[in-house]
């Protein structure tokens, strides 16, 4: 239930062995709610034949083992109705709770300079100054709305237009870890290097892939972000810190 | 131990794959071709998801310095030791010093070279597949290259029974086969003309008549513009009804996506855990591997099939497995 109102959702077969729950047709409060309730729900009660899940803006795919199903369900019912019945029992029972107190993650940048070589540009587009446009993107206020795309990349989802920019013409090949950018009317960290056309505004010396811990990434779908500037030595104090 | 004498075009450690962190955007990498990989694993009295070496094209040159039973699936890259051919879908012991070299590409593009008791990397995030672009896993989470010295974990009781056979006919020369193989019937043959069958993907409704039919009548091209990632196709354009944005979601190993230029992708091992392309169509489980094999240049021709379908053959797939798997553990027990 969400706020009184049964949950709709659709099921789609993705592949022989994964089936996607979509919430809807836009991204809403309402479908981010309950792709994350649905992720919460599968993290506490998960099925002995899911592999994994993936949530999304408007869906969840959960990924499966068919020949474990066959070896469960003695029924020689079809892998996929077998999930299809047990999944429709399982978003029945779904009630959402009122929102969790989702977390506040403080994600420092250096902005400008060498660590973010587009910030005139950006500026320049949108008739601001350098400092202008720092004070929007970290005064914000910004939502995760999904990890996916690279290890630890958020889709993030609250920045201003006022600091919307088109993406470079000639993407970069080598975009550096950590980079802060801006593409469009989004934002978003590069956790690791890739190629890549967003105009790049600084760097922030946290590692939003982290291999080595579990989960592997600092943020997680349902956070709040907030951009704190912070200045090129701090940023050097923060990478000394690391080692 | 061995030693990488020449490295190849691309050599990686693979297992079945790195999963439970999808959700925080870590791609499932692993083999591109997983019945190979499953079957040279069970060749060797291995775990299937034991890592192997996955050959891509070019093969490595290797020098063993230790009597290593092995077994090479898939693609046909013409295997030889110490200069006389070897054959695939076999049990094979290696003695020490002897070297293993690849030819020229004969049928498919991979092979999967696996050694008894697997090789000896770390475990990243659950699996030892190599992420190239992440840099984890596998070796030091690249591809191998010259002059590295690749360990090999001690064989489990079943390998050490094959080990105890073979050694006995091994008498003076650099290698001795196994007589048994994988069933004849059973070991793919590669033909370029075979048809891929697939599943009506998500947002198939939304494509024009015309693409839908081209789908199923043209061959489409593997371009150059193909890897691990994915393969770029070229053939008929296809196009949407009408364009439209689409809100990402997730894609699967197989799917296939088609971006407004019209060309498909084929998504595969290395595959990004979402995308915001309309899938057209999804390829059935069992027939991946025949796509894993198709290199630049070959083509693809696709069959529809219902979902339903799809499922029995791969549950028809893994009882098939299952009983190569249970017929050499009797034949060893």
């Amino acid at each position: 239930m969400i706020g009184g109102v049964e949950m709709e959702y659709r099921l789609h077969s993705l592949s022989d062995h994964a089936i996607m729950i979509e919430l809807g047709d836009n991204i809403s409060q309402e479908t981010q709610r309950g792709v994350q309730e649905i992720a919460s729900l599968l993290d506490q009660h998960p099925f002995e034949w899911m592999i994994e899940y993936v949530p999304a803006f408007t869906t969840v795919t959960i990924f499966y083992n068919p020949r474990k199903i066959a070896n469960l369900n003695r029924t020689r019912e079809l892998p996929y109705d077998y999930v299809c019945h047990q999944l429709n029992q399982f978003l029945s029972n779904l009630t959402l709770e009122k929102q969790t107190g989702s977390r506040l993650v403080e994600i420092p940048v250096c902005y400008g300079g060498e660590y973010g070589p587009d910030l005139e540009t950006v500026a320049k587009i949108n008739g601001l100054t350098t400092e202008e446009v720092i004070h929007i993107h970290s005064s914000g206020g910004y939502d995760v709305s999904m990890i996916g795309f690279a290890p630890g990349f958020p889709y993030i989802s609250g920045m201003s237009k006022r600091i919307a920019a088109p993406r470079r013409k000639s993407p970069r090949l080598k975009i550096p870890a950590r980079s802060v950018g801006i593409a469009g009317k989004q934002t978003g960290v590069y956790p690791i290097e890739t190629p890549g056309g967003w105009q790049l505004i600084g760097r922030t010396p946290l590692d939003l892939f982290r291999p080595e811990e579990e989960p592997p990434s600092l943020l997680r779908a349902g956070d709040k972000i907030q951009f704190k500037p912070i200045s090129y030595e701090e940023y050097q104090e923060w990478e000394k810190d690391k080692r | 131990m061995m030693t990488i004498e020449k490295p190849g075009l691309l050599t990686s450690i693979q297992d079945l794959g790195r999963y439970g962190f999808q959700k925080y955007g870590v791609i499932a990498s692993g083999v591109m071709d997983p019945l190979s990989h499953r079957m040279a694993n069970i060749l060797v009295g291995n775990e299937e998801n034991t890592p192997t070496m996955e050959i891509t094209l070019l093969g490595p040159v290797i020098t063993f310095h230790e009597t290593t039973l092995i077994s090479i699936c898939g693609g046909d890259l013409n295997p030889s030791i110490d200069g006389k051919p070897i054959r695939l879908y076999r049990a094979v012991l290696v003695k020490k010093g002897s070297v293993l070299r690849f030819g020229s590409c004969k049928l498919g593009c991979r092979a999967y070279l696996a050694v008894a008791g697997g090789f000896s990397v770390p475990s990243v995030m659950g699996s030892k597949s190599t992420y190239l672009r992440a840099k984890i896993g596998g070796f030091d989470g690249r591809a191998l290259k010259l002059g590295d010295a690749v360990f090999i974990d001690s064989p489990g009781k079943l390998s050490e029974k094959i080990i105890t056979y073979l050694l006995g006919q091994l008498k003076e020369n650099s290698f001795v086969e196994s007589k048994w193989s994988v069933a004849l019937d059973f070991t793919p043959t590669y033909k370029n003309e075979s048809m891929i069958r697939v599943t009506k993907g998500r947002q198939f409704h939304l494509f024009t008549d015309e693409s839908k039919q081209k789908l199923f009548t043209e061959p489409f091209e593997v371009t150059s513009q193909s890897d691990r990632m994915g393969y770029r196709l070229k053939g008929p354009k296809l196009a949407l009804e009408k364009a439209q944005e689409m809100i990402s979601e997730a894609v699967d190993f197989g799917t296939i996506q088609v971006p407004a230029e019209g060309n498909p992708i084929v998504l595969l091992a290395d595959r990004q855990t979402t995308g915001g392309y309309q899938k057209i169509v999804q390829i059935a489980s069992v027939d991946l591997p025949l796509v894993a094999q198709r290199k630049p240049g070959d083509h693809l021709r696709f069959v529809e099939i219902t979902n339903e379908e799809a499922q029995q053959l791969l549950l028809e797939r893994e009882s098939r497995m299952s009983q190569l798997k249970n017929g050499y553990l009797l034949k060893f027990s």
